[in-house]
């Protein structure tokens, strides 16, 4: 009996779809490997591939014993295709197909909609090991060392899933799709990552914990409306890489708080009660608040782009079609067809930001990013409850949606992190005072000293409070092999 | 009913609000507002199926209470409040929720005179795990499956001790090392009352006899007059098993590889180190410091596990395996074999990774506290002073009966 809850491993590739007896697939799939695996040695983490690092692999997608912790050497990681179990029954919870049974294959008049969204989704997992592959030499502890990896194997097993299912469900044109998301690079001039944000470089560890806040959030999010996909196969992938995800939004917004912590912990060491005395601040080797602030709202704005235009005729065609789904779809209590539901759209009206009512169904991404914007500014909220326990005066805040955006209304106006439309003039006077600059990224780049010692962590970030697997403090997440 | 309760919360302040433990649930016992996730006290079950999935630890947090805290106060809490002290019914004084080694007042006072060797109150190794404790009680006992029935003496010996594996099916029954669990005989006593349930060591670690099999084995002396253990030694293969437990969260093996464990035991003493052991020996991958393994027995075959414990490779345990009845070899106990090596033991009195724990019959305290206090003289220290220190950070355990 095929054994949908742990996982087999009987092929080379773990997995609890049978891929056994599914012999097309395998072969495909086996012969897709050695380019994975030659693209993790070339463009994964730089300099850490015979080092045995303490990492979870998923065994099993059942929550009892779902995953298992061990030192493993990154490139022989167990990366597997792992689908939540199937729902007896389910149907397809939105658009105009809503109630009926949900797809086990895929539907012809969608196939192109859905092979895209599954490769633009692809797209992303192997783009963020590439931004983040110099990291690991500067790593400010074995344990956010050991974080880095896992959220790195996870997204490599992530792209196994969105290939798996171009492999399994796309014939001849899915194989080629699932080629070029090895081919395609972050950064690279000729061929790069399809969304912005992912061709941006991940030059240090704050901007890795910022960009696994604000920008992997994105990802959950869109995981979450895919995992609301008519299409059960995909609905099910989904479901079981939320699980994972939840790591990559733990990294970052501790990542972040334990930077905030522990500045303002030398602050108030040092006597220092003016969070804008910047260079004070700095000389103790922390990072300042207003820098922090700053990066907070560059990552913000740019993982706010990923959401596309506000108004959208294709993710109304694709939620119309049952393809992807809202945030909750399933808790949401109205139609799910939405044929005659309005949603508040942010517009501008004659050089004014208003708020107007438009068809639900087209504001399907605003909705998305409002949901986004909700979840995100909960750890914004811890961050600042940290800062309050220190007694710092010193809030950080998200800035309004319309701040240095790239897509959607706002991409052709200024503005400032308040809210208020202002002149091109008055944006290039402020703009080193809400990004951060050339100098301060080559401040905080002077602090990127790495610290290898168990136990031991760089003076600017603060320890955690718990260990991963619950070791002891000093545990050596890492056995470090430098060649 | 004024009972304490157990009750399962999430660190607010270490949570990170993903909401993958409220996926995990299956009886929808987690819920969250857009600040806090909170469990739902009159729903979970200890179920444990949001445990692994969090990716934070924050799911992990348990406090004991005489009235559980509300959704409403959960999701006001920006921190997790601070375990509040509990008088016990019986009025022995508070009770520390954080060490609660059973809510069933007689197991707890069995408990508690059990580790009353140490001198004081008992306390976790700081890396151990946190226990579960109690899911099973009376009312609502788990029913486990014999599974075998091994006599570990030898037919000659004058002692039958068993190793007795139970299976435990799809019941979440989670257990670590050091733990015990309580077994009711059927039928009544003289007086037409039920038998009270008497406690056994699991002698299994965390994830089964083999890895990953839900079930436990037991160490269990033949007593000429006890009905529990006939009872028990009896038992065959296939045969029903009512349990209740797991209890205790004291007597536990710290998780820090490492540290150095120092194991003292008499006959069924020696249950929870066979389950501390295997725990070590599946983790090798951790490395970990050798462990030292005091054990004394009137002869070798009557020496529970001795088969086995041989086979144990010498870098995991060192085994010091001694005999008061042995033909040909002078009568030694384990407090004569400490003393031998009294300069190892010496320096591990005075190492901070050190936790020291002792298992067997009440009678074998008195030795082993004379052998310490010799031992710790040659380092210039006073024992009781250094047992208490020791047992107040949870490296010193006593568990005699």
């Amino acid at each position: 009996m095929l054994d949908l809850i742990n996982v087999a491993y009987d092929t080379q590739i773990p997995n609890n779809v049978g891929l056994s007896s599914d012999k097309r697939v395998l072969k495909a799939l086996e012969k897709w490997h050695p380019g994975y695996i030659s693209w993790w040695n070339d463009l994964g983490p730089d300099g850490f591939q015979e080092s045995l690092v303490y990492l979870r692999t998923a065994v099993s997608v059942d929550p009892k014993g779902w995953a298992k912790f061990d030192y493993v050497k990154m490139p022989e990681y167990r990366w597997g295709i792992l689908l939540a179990p199937q729902v007896e029954g389910r149907t397809i919870p939105c658009g105009e197909h809503a109630g009926q049974p949900a797809w086990q294959e895929v539907p012809g008049e969608y196939r192109n909609m859905l092979k895209r969204l599954i490769v633009i989704q692809g797209d992303t997992e192997p783009a963020s090991v590439e931004q983040q592959r110099h990291l690991g030499k500067t790593a400010p502890s074995l344990y956010d060392m050991r974080n880095l990896f896992q959220v790195n194997v996870e997204e490599g097993r992530h792209l196994w899933a969105m290939v798996y299912l171009l492999q399994k469900y796309f014939g001849a044109d899915g194989r080629e799709e699932a080629d070029d998301l090895l081919r395609r690079t972050s950064g690279s001039e000729e061929a790069p990552r399809m969304l912005g944000a992912f061709n941006e470089a991940t030059p240090d560890w704050l901007s890795f914990f910022m960009f696994t806040y604000f920008t992997d959030r994105d990802g959950k999010m869109q995981l979450e409306s895919l995992a609301q996909s008519g299409f059960d196969p995909l609905s099910r992938t989904c479901r079981f890489m939320l699980t994972e995800e939840a790591h990559h939004m733990f990294v970052g917004e501790t990542g972040v708080g334990r930077v905030i912590q522990r500045t303002c912990e030398a602050m108030k060491e040092a006597g220092i009660e003016d969070p804008y005395d910047i260079e004070k601040v700095r000389a103790l080797g922390v990072i300042d608040l207003p820098t922090i602030q700053k990066k907070l709202n560059l990552h913000y704005s740019l993982s706010l782009d990923l959401f596309g235009s506000e108004v959208s005729t294709n993710a109304a065609n694709a939620f119309n079609a049952g393809i992807k789904g809202r945030y909750q779809e399933a808790k949401i209590d109205d139609d799910h067809k939405l044929h005659n539901d309005t949603y508040p759209v942010i517009q501008l009206k004659d050089g004014k930001i208003v708020w107007e009512e438009v068809a639900a169904l087209s504001a399907i991404n605003m909705r998305l990013r409002d949901d986004y914007v909700r979840d995100a500014s909960g750890g914004v909220k811890r961050w600042n409850a940290t800062i309050e326990k220190t007694g710092i005066q010193f809030e950080m805040k998200m800035p309004h949606q319309g701040f240095y955006r790239h897509i959607g209304v706002f991409a052709d106006v200024n503005v400032d992190p308040d809210g208020t439309i202002i002149s091109k003039e008055e944006w290039d006077a402020k703009k080193d005072d809400w990004l951060p600059t050339t100098a301060d990224g080559d401040f905080i780049q002077s602090l990127m000293k790495p610290v290898w010692e168990p136990g031991k962590f760089a003076g600017w970030i603060a320890p955690p409070r718990v260990g991963i697997d619950n070791k002891p403090g000093d545990f050596e997440y890492v056995k470090l092999h430098m060649a | 009913m004024n009972a304490p309760l157990k009750q399962h919360l999430i660190d607010p302040e270490i949570c990170i609000r993903c909401y993958t433990c409220e996926e995990a649930c299956p009886i929808d016992a987690i819920t969250h507002n857009e600040d806090n996730v909170v469990v739902d006290a009159a729903k979970c079950d200890f179920c444990m199926a949001c445990i692994s999935p969090c990716p934070t630890g924050s799911i992990d947090a348990w406090r004991v209470v005489m009235q559980p805290y509300s959704l409403e106060e959960q999701m006001s809490w920006m921190e997790l409040p601070e375990q509040e002290e509990i008088a016990k019914p019986d009025g022995t004084g508070p009770a520390e929720g954080g060490d609660v080694e059973a809510l069933e007042d007689s197991v707890e006072r069995l408990l508690a005179e059990a580790h009353a060797g140490a001198g004081g109150k008992a306390r976790a190794p700081a890396t151990a795990s946190k226990p579960s404790i109690n899911l099973y009680n009376l009312k609502k006992p788990a029913v486990g499956i014999v599974q075998g029935n091994y006599r570990l003496t030898s037919e000659s010996a004058d002692s039958d001790v068993r190793h007795i594996i139970i299976d435990l099916g799809n019941q979440h029954f989670p257990v670590l090392e050091g733990q015990s669990v309580g077994i009711q005989p059927p039928g009544t006593d003289a007086n037409g009352n039920p038998y009270l349930p008497r406690l056994y060591s699991i002698s299994s670690p965390r994830d089964g006899e083999r890895p990953n099999t839900n079930n436990i084995s037991l160490t269990v002396k033949r007593e000429e007059q006890g009905v529990c253990s006939n009872y028990v030694c009896d038992l065959q293969k296939g045969d029903e098993v009512r349990l209740t437990g797991p209890f205790g969260a004291t007597f536990l093996m710290p998780n820090d590889p490492q540290a150095q464990i120092v194991m003292i035991c008499t006959g069924t003493g020696s249950a929870p180190f066979r389950a501390f052991t295997m725990r070590r020996q599946r983790l090798t991958a951790d490395g970990g410091e050798r462990m030292r393994l005091f054990f004394g027995a009137r002869t070798s075959d009557a020496l529970p596990y001795f088969g086995p414990l041989k086979k144990v490779p010498d870098t995991i345990l060192e085994k010091h395996l001694v005999f008061s009845r042995a033909e040909a070899v002078e009568k030694e106990y384990v407090q004569d074999r400490m003393l031998k090596q009294r300069a190892d033991l010496a320096g591990l009195l005075s190492a901070p990774h050190t936790h020291i724990y002792v298992c067997g019959l009440k009678a074998m305290e008195h030795g082993v506290e004379a052998a310490f206090e010799q031992i710790a003289k040659d380092i210039g220290t006073d024992w009781v002073s250094l047992r208490d220190q020791m047992r107040e950070s949870g490296r010193y355990h006593v568990e005699t009966y």
